[in-house]
């Protein structure tokens, strides 16, 4: 594989998502909103329990950490769909196609435009958010909370595998579907696993710990190995020109 | 330039095209004509390594069509025009040609050239920064022939270039074709307007999931259907039409109205004979005419014989 050949369907991609203003909004707007509204709401939480034992905290950071999971499982559906929706609507991809581009670098390139500004918008997010939560929480934990390990774990490991997965998924549901509201929507039920840990760590069912994390990561990893062969197959020129929809 | 020998695609149970063997010229304009669903656009798409062969060879601009080992090769000696322009709407159509010409490997500098002289020809050079989703049908066609153009490609694959276009869009892209042609560049045109054929193209082959036949548009005229002769004779003795069958037998000859039918092979040397003929045996000629058949009725009675035993 040429990454150059890969760079240059990665570099108009990311061309056409700054035109798209509500992905891009969204973009922006999700990290952020965690980043921010998640410390505020700690130290709301701080200021009328005042007598919350320091693991409780702790476990109560990990589950509002672990929606940066989540956005990372939300926001490339839609970069990845209007990507390859996108192209099948105005049938650009035969043209495409039949530039000496393989398949792989196409994908490869499709998938990196999709990657790359979540993980940036994610990890930025992130920054905001530990910079924040040091701040409001140090005087209770009596340290800087941040940056931990299980945080380093779900950031450079978790929170790149989920993107992965559901980009993959966001390619095998494009190449059924002829709307990108369909591919949102179907790749979309990625959320759902994802909010049902949330809410089992809310619960205190589970801990996002290293460990945790770590068995997340090996879980995504290997659904991410299984996916990308079904989207390489799925992404062959002779699939997308006598099958895809 | 085109090399194909028994190429084959099938889909299932269904045969696209079937044990298609033909060659182009370096240089050609080459017609493919066929009805919706003759395989036309499958053909495009195996010559141009886009899809699988089922069986068969093909070698196109010296390279093996199936051969991994040539597949970027291949691409990057041809450009395709498919029958949907597949242009980014919201991009501009330098933005668009940029795209393509970086796919393609071209310097910034050759890029840039390459896209200022493609526009200018094609008249869009002052709109170069609108995005094309404003631009008109014929705008559109044109950026995506410039498109298929970008890397000056030795061999061109048009696929129905003139579809939904008005008269005047598809003439501008007509004419285009025929300067291409003064460039010595191969040009594959697939359509189903056959007086576009007839204009544009050196030969043409009639493809019906199998080739029907091919050669130049006059060949197939002449070789398919001949030529007829009509005279108008005013005064029609008794037992002239009888005279005048036997005196240019073995010629098929019709008589409707006023009006004497003869189907001749070489009318410049055989109509001053029928005329004598007509002449000689009392007839009054008024008026002798050359019917000549389009290369519609050619195409209509070809893909009407075949229609039996065709898919």
């Amino acid at each position: 594989m040429r990454l150059a050949q890969a760079w240059i369907v990665t570099q108009h991609d990311l061309g056409l998502l700054r035109r798209r203003r509500s992905v891009f909004g969204a973009l922006v707007a999700l990290p952020l909103g965690v980043g921010v509204g998640f410390p505020l709401l700690v130290r709301y939480i701080l200021e009328t329990s005042k007598s919350m034992p320091p693991g409780t905290l702790e476990n109560l950071l990990g589950a509002f950490a672990f929606w940066f999971v989540i956005a990372a499982a939300t926001l490339p559906v839609s970069i990845a769909s209007y990507s390859l929706v996108g192209e099948k609507i105005e049938k650009s991809l035969e043209p495409l196609l039949a530039t000496p581009t393989t398949d792989s670098e196409i994908l490869f390139g499709k998938v990196l435009a999709a990657l790359l500004p979540t993980l940036l918008a994610v990890w930025a997010g992130s920054a905001i958010f530990m910079a924040l939560c040091d701040r409001i929480v140090a005087s209770r934990l009596g340290a800087f909370y941040y940056p931990n390990v299980p945080m380093l774990v779900m950031l450079f490991a978790l929170v790149p595998l989920t993107c992965l997965v559901a980009v993959e998924l966001a390619v095998i549901v494009s190449s059924r579907v002829s709307d990108v509201r369909s591919a949102q929507q179907i790749s979309g039920l990625l959320f759902l696993p994802f909010l049902l840990l949330y809410i089992t760590a809310e619960i205190g069912a589970i801990t996002l710990d290293t460990t945790t994390m770590l068995y997340l990561a090996g879980l995504f990893a290997a659904a991410a190995l299984a996916l990308f062969y079904s989207s390489r197959r799925i992404f062959g020129r002779e699939e997308i020109l006598t099958r895809w929809k | 330039m085109i090399h194909a020998e028994g190429l084959t695609k099938r889909f299932g149970d269904t045969t696209a095209v079937d044990g298609l063997s033909l060659d182009v010229k370096d240089g050609e304009i080459f017609g493919f004509l066929g009805p919706n669903g003759a395989g036309k656009t499958t053909t495009v798409r195996m010559l141009s390594s886009l899809i699988s062969k089922t069986s068969g060879t093909a070698v196109v601009a010296g390279c093996e069509v199936g051969r991994p080992a040539d597949e970027l090769r291949l691409r990057q000696q041809i450009g395709l025009l498919p029958e949907n322009v597949g242009l980014y709407e919201g991009s501009s159509a330098y933005q668009n040609l940029e795209y393509f010409g970086r796919l393609y490997g071209l310097d910034e500098r050759t890029l840039r050239e390459n896209i200022e002289r493609l526009l200018r020809l094609l008249e869009l050079w002052e709109k170069r920064d609108v995005p094309v989703s404003t631009f008109s049908k014929g705008m559109k066609q044109k950026v995506a022939i410039a498109r298929a153009l970008i890397h000056d490609p030795v061999l061109l694959f048009l696929d129905e270039p003139t579809a939904n276009l008005d008269p005047e869009a598809s003439k501008t892209v007509r004419d285009f074709i025929l300067s291409l042609k003064k460039e010595k560049r191969t040009i594959f045109l697939n359509t189903h307007h056959l007086d576009e054929a007839e204009r544009v193209c050196d030969r043409v082959g009639v493809l019906r999931t199998r080739l029907l036949t091919v050669g130049s548009p006059q060949e197939l005229k002449s070789r398919l259907w001949g030529s007829r002769t009509v005279a108008r004779v005013d005064r029609i003795p008794a037992g002239f039409v009888e005279a005048l069958r036997t005196r240019l037998a073995p010629r098929k000859l019709e008589v409707s109205g006023d009006s004497v039918l003869v189907d001749v092979q070489d009318a410049d040397r055989e109509n001053p004979e029928i005329a004598a003929a007509i002449l000689a045996l009392g007839g009054r000629l008024r008026q002798l005419t050359q019917l000549s058949p389009s290369l519609e009725d050619v195409y209509l009675k070809l893909v009407h014989e075949d229609g039996g035993s065709a898919a």
